[in-house]
């Protein structure tokens, strides 16, 4: 049998997720700037990661054996930042510094600048492969550490995505583990209508990856994929997360426009109330 | 006649490889040809193909870095620096990876393949990236020293590579050093500037020009990026003429390299053996060479014209 979480467990995970939910909302605000739709969807699934799955350190943020992210939709900066400060990585304050001029918090993460941020990001499509190439440098090195990366779902309509499908099952990369954050939308409207990149999980599937789908703001789902994939050898796992975009703030889900939108400081105001309302454990 | 810089890429990849043990190649179904196949053979479990897809190279390439390895990757220089270029900004320089590519197959000299196949915008492309370092090396010494350099150098370097064979200019008493220009030969009348392929020929039209009364310094530059500034300016103030010579299109290759120094330091006349901005063609590479003004001849051609522009 795997590892389950205990109820307290799910519920200190849940509170960890709303404080970030909170810090995304104030800090996209504080910069006027930057993508809260996308950060709020991903947010279970980073909170789970790095408070209850990923060995890491936020005193020695480059041990060498840690477990690795790529934020492949590194767009979804915000939620990045939000997490590791929650995690001790760097003082929460410096979040209201995000996108501002000298701050180590660029509008898409920059490895070289953050404790904590395994790989620069932005430019979708690339994470993927990066993280391919981690979990084989893992392999090579006998190490037993894991490598997750996250994409969006409008990201799988970057052609690399699929080279790096394709590298990650023809190489069996088990030690890495993607998330598709499959909210549905993306800048211009929904994915099915842009340019559909589904069925998501059939066509993982045909490139000989193990896939889970799962509803990624279910803490105890999330983590019980993370568990599956690792007893899963000689294939990389794929968690399709359905997400909602913006979730938490009802204002925002399921709204394509704020993809890339920063709440005026009244709005911030209603959300963040909206936030600290939401119950946890329950 | 020496050996391809690819070919010598290929013999010295394999000794570093038993040296360094964090070494990874990795190829995009081109071994044979980048010559990643000798080391493939010796380290096979430490080489990885990956197939048609070199967006992907690059970007495992960047993930091998991040994890400490030194991987050297490998495709032809129209995939390396053309397809995969924002791959190879922003997964490897932006975060100034420790990926080295060695780009073989560069310029017009790949030959019959054509225009689709030669890459002449390649150094243009790569120099322009911030935190990459750039070489273009002349012959087999000096791609074995370039190529050590690169492996034990921590940072992005894009090494430009050639499919034919060069004659061997340098010998194992060469020392190649990072960013320093090479004189080859000394003269007061006009500096011959070359780099990669060129280099043999900029210095067989010295000796012409020689024959002619004209006196000409020859300086290998063999790294693009960063340049010998230093040896461009005291060019321009000993010689009052310079000319320069690349199989790349002279539009951002070492033309453009050596007359932003020129310029904006010593500015003296300047003519650019290059590509004229426009395609290659299917052709034997020495008659591409000749049809595309590549020759010891225009090289000469050039120095006289530049000489005479000279106040």
């Amino acid at each position: 049998m795997s590892k389950k979480l205990t109820i307290e467990q799910v519920a200190q995970l849940e509170g960890y997720a709303k404080a970030i939910r909170s810090s995304i909302v104030s800090m996209v605000t504080e910069a006027q700037s930057g993508h809260p739709g996308g950060s709020l969807s991903a947010t279970d699934i980073l909170t789970t990661l790095y408070f209850a799955e990923m060995n890491i350190d936020p005193k020695d943020p480059q041990k060498i054996d840690r477990d690795r992210l790529v934020l492949s939709k590194g767009h979804a900066a915000p939620v990045l930042y939000a997490t590791l400060a929650e995690r001790g990585f760097f003082p929460k304050e410096e979040l209201l510094t995000l996108r501002k001029i000298n701050s180590r918090l660029q509008g898409h993460p920059s490895m070289k600048d953050v404790p904590g941020v395994d790989m620069s990001t932005g430019s979708l499509g690339q994470g993927l492969s990066v993280a391919s190439g981690m979990a084989l440098a893992a392999r090579l090195d006998g190490s037993a550490h894991r490598v997750f990366t996250i994409l969006g779902d409008g990201e799988l309509e970057e052609g690399m995505v699929w080279e790096g499908v394709m590298f990650a099952a023809h190489y069996k990369l088990d030690n890495l583990t993607a998330f598709v954050d499959f909210n549905g939308l993306q800048i211009d409207g929904p994915v099915s209508e842009v340019l559909s990149p589904l069925p998501i999980p059939e066509k993982w599937q045909a490139f000989n990856w193990n896939v889970i789908q799962i509803d990624g703001h279910d803490i105890n789902a999330i983590y019980d994929a993370i568990q599956q994939a690792k007893t899963v050898k000689g294939k990389p796992t794929v968690i399709v997360a359905t997400t909602i975009k913006g979730k938490g703030v009802c204002q925002m889900e399921n709204i394509a426009d704020w993809h890339g939108k920063a709440p005026s400081r009244e709005q911030c105001e209603l959300f963040l109330g909206q936030l600290n309302d939401l119950e946890v454990g329950v | 006649m020496g050996s391809a810089t690819r070919e010598a890429y290929g013999e010295i990849l394999k000794e570093l490889g038993k040296k360094y043990q964090d070494i990874v190649v990795l190829d995009a179904d081109l071994s044979k040809s980048t010559k990643t196949a000798v080391f493939a053979k010796a380290f096979p479990e430490r080489f990885f193909n990956v197939g048609i897809a070199e967006q992907n190279l690059m970007g495992v390439g960047a993930g091998l870095a991040a994890a400490g390895k030194i991987p050297f990757v490998s495709t032809f220089a129209m995939f390396a620096a053309g397809r995969a270029y924002e791959q190879v900004r922003n997964s490897i320089c932006y975060p100034k990876l420790n990926v080295k590519i060695a780009a073989t197959h560069a310029g017009l000299t790949v030959g019959e393949d054509g225009a689709s196949h030669q890459a002449i915008e390649d150094i243009s492309l790569m120099r322009s990236i911030p935190n990459m370092t750039v070489i273009v090396p002349a012959d087999a010494e000096e791609t074995r020293q370039a190529v050590t350099f690169a492996a034990e150098y921590n940072g992005p370097v894009y090494i430009r590579l050639g499919r034919m064979s060069v004659p061997d200019l340098f010998t194992t008493d060469y020392k190649f050093e990072l960013g320093k220009a090479v004189q080859l030969m000394d003269g007061i009348d006009v500096t011959i500037i070359a780099t990669g392929i060129m280099v043999a020929s900029a210095k067989e039209a010295a000796e012409e020009l020689l024959g002619l009364g004209i006196s000409a310094r020859v300086l290998n530059i063999h790294t693009i990026k960063p340049i010998d500034k230093e040896a461009i300016i005291k060019a321009a103030m000993d010689t009052g003429a310079i000319v320069t010579c690349e199989e790349h299109s002279i539009i951002g290759g070492l033309g453009s390299a050596v007359a932003e120094v020129v310029v904006e330091n010593s500015p003296v006349p300047m003519e650019r053996v290059g590509v004229m901005d426009t395609f290659g063609e299917s052709g034997t590479p020495a008659s591409l060479l000749v049809k595309y003004h590549l020759t010891v001849n225009d090289i000469v051609i050039a120095a006289k014209k530049v000489i005479s522009r000279k106040k």
